[in-house]
């Protein structure tokens, strides 16, 4: 099953290139291509940002496989962003 | 205070009954104000009613902030009050942010953040909707959720300036842990500290009381102290303003007929049209009769008489009223008499303030009698008791209505009971009611202790019941020491004695 990501960020911080640099990282090695990835900026989307109830920046979303996974900052501790994507074994 | 500041601050009215009266005009303008109160102290309510107020005065449009309950939680607590929350989102009035923590929403932290998604959505909903009003509710909801709270408070002093900005006038609720002590947990007063209002719940002889306080508004001023507030179910919250009715009421020299000519004579030939009398005695001494008499004479005037009764029912009433030669059946037929019998313990004092004052509206007596208050003092704490006398008189003489209050006491003038140490000193009349034994026989006496702006009988007349009602007999002579309650007989010739002493006195 594809693993499905959704990162919630405000604009072009320099928190949230940290974050979306770490996700790329994720991706690539960690999931190896079988991901499905998007990037919402709540800025101009703010009615995403409404239905998935975000309040801190960045935040990300694990849609799929369940169980259903947040992970709040800007990922710079790579380590506690894989445990809490269920992703740890695979490291 | 800068005066140049405080005369740049306006207010808006909120509409919440009796909060712009002791705000001196609403809350500050385009700013934000912190309500802080303990759990259960209405902090909720007032957030969305000042909303909601605004939706029904003139269709100012609100965001409401939820960091607690869920917005469909919301929406049905609400309807309890006839607030269809629903309907005003469809039309874009009311919109909801909903922060309400959710079941699987936990998260794991890895670096910094900041609150950018609420404080987008917030900015979102107040430029789709044009909000003039925001309610935060409740931001200690908020720092619980997150583990950084020096953060999260950074991040709340933000969301306030942002506030400002837009130009909104904004509610934001606390908790504290106790009524009294620090404003709010976490010190959130710190960065919103310009306005600050306290709602208590307090628990005082088993009777809870409910007040609101306006601890400060930078640079404008408002009335100082706590008053209190009860939560209706049509209306919401309403604050009783008690200090801010004023002694304004005008006075005339127009007087009416307490019903009994020899009362009447003995008081300079009635009571006063705007006058406030207190019947005071003990149990079983008249009272009511007085009372009655005094609504009877509503009889040929022209005008309506009220009844409130604390202590008898309808029927009880009106046989009573038969008995003493009284047609109130006929009175009640013809529309001029109106009785309202309530159990005292059935609501608590603010309720029956605002009940009593709802049905003299409607009604619009010309006199009206309570019957007695007495009954009432044993519902709410004494503070609010006081409150509740103070804030009835002072409706009944803005309204010009001609009242007689019934009291029970033990003893006259030397110990006056509870509650006529509340009321005597706004009573414009006392009528003092007292059994008098002498030679193991039973006399009612009954005398006129204060006539505010008239002269009146000092003499204690002998009076007795039958059925014709009240009949108003010869002054007590020969007696002594009627008010002490401690009757003594004196012989005739000590009394020409005594006589004597004053006579030789104005001699010399």
């Amino acid at each position: 099953m594809k693993t499905v990501l959704r990162l919630y960020v405000t604009g072009t911080t320099p928190r949230s290139l940290q974050a979306i640099k770490t996700l790329k990282e994720i991706c690539e090695k960690d999931l190896q291509g079988n991901f499905d990835m998007s990037i919402i900026d709540v800025l101009e989307r703010p009615q995403l940002a409404e239905h998935e109830k975000i309040l801190a920046t960045p935040t990300l979303i694990k849609e799929l496989p369940p169980p259903l996974r947040r992970v709040i900052g800007d990922l710079s501790e790579k380590e506690k962003v894989l445990i809490g994507l269920d992703l740890h074994s695979h490291s | 205070m800068n005066v140049a500041e405080g005369a740049g601050i306006s207010k808006i009215p909120t509409g919440i009954p009796g909060f712009d009266l002791i705000s001196y005009g609403g809350l500050p303008k385009g700013r934000t104000t912190l309500v802080s109160g303990t759990s259960g102290s209405a902090k909720t309510v007032f957030a969305a009613q000042f909303l909601i107020q605004g939706i029904l005065q003139d269709h100012t449009p609100g965001v409401f902030i939820t960091f607690e309950e869920s917005p469909d939680d919301i929406r049905k607590n609400l309807l309890g009050f006839n607030w269809n929350i629903a309907e005003w989102e469809d039309h874009d009035l009311l919109a909801f942010v909903d922060a309400s923590a959710e079941f699987g929403h936990d998260h794991i932290i890895s670096g910094t953040y900041d609150m950018g998604g609420l404080i987008a959505r917030i900015e979102y909903a107040i430029n789709k909707i044009g909000a003039k009003r925001v309610s935060l509710d409740s931001i200690g909801a908020l720092l619980e959720r997150f583990d950084n709270t020096t953060l999260i408070r950074r991040e709340l002093l933000r969301i306030v300036t942002i506030l400002k900005q837009f130009g909104v006038t904004a509610l934001l609720t606390a908790e504290r842990t106790e009524e009294q002590g620090a404003i709010a947990r976490y010190g959130v007063e710190e960065f919103v500290a310009d306005n600050v209002i306290i709602l208590r719940n307090s628990l005082f002889d088993e009777k809870r009381r409910r007040t609101i306080e306006i601890l400060k508004f930078r640079g404008t001023d408002h009335q100082k102290g706590e008053f209190p507030f009860t939560i209706r179910p049509n209306s919401g919250i309403v604050i009783l303003p008690l200090s801010a009715i004023e002694l304004t009421q005008s006075s005339n020299f127009d007087r009416v007929s307490s019903g009994n000519d020899e009362l009447d004579h003995m008081c300079g030939g009635g009571f006063f049209q705007d006058s406030l009398v207190l019947i005071t005695g003990a149990t079983g001494c008249g009272k009511t009769l007085v009372a009655n008499t005094f609504l009877n004479a509503v009889n040929g005037t022209g005008n309506r008489a009220m009844l409130l009764a604390f202590e008898e029912s309808h029927d009880q009433i009106f046989r009573n009223a038969r008995g003493w030669g009284m047609n109130f059946d006929q009175l009640e037929q013809d529309g001029l008499l109106k009785i309202m019998c309530v159990y005292p313990e059935t609501r608590n004092l603010e309720d029956h303030l605002i009940e009593i004052q709802k049905n003299i509206l409607d009604y619009k007596p010309s006199r009206i009698a309570i019957d007695s208050l007495s009954a009432l003092h044993r519902v709410g704490t004494p503070k609010s008791f006081r409150e509740f006398v103070v804030s009835l008189s002072s409706f009944l003489k803005f309204n010009r209505i001609a009242s007689v209050i019934t009291s029970t006491s033990a003893y006259g003038l030397d110990g006056f009971s509870v509650t006529e140490e509340h009321i005597s000193t706004i009573t414009d009349t006392i009528v003092l009611l007292r059994y008098i034994e002498f030679y193991g026989e039973m006399h009612r006496g009954l005398a006129v202790l204060k006539m505010r702006g008239s002269s009146h009988d000092k003499q204690i007349r002998e009076f007795s019941i039958d059925g014709h009602g009240l009949n108003v007999g010869r002054p007590f002579r020969q007696v002594t020491g009627i008010l002490r309650g401690d009757p003594q007989h004196v012989s005739l010739s000590e009394m020409e004695r005594l006589n004597q002493l004053f006579s030789e006195d104005k001699n010399q």
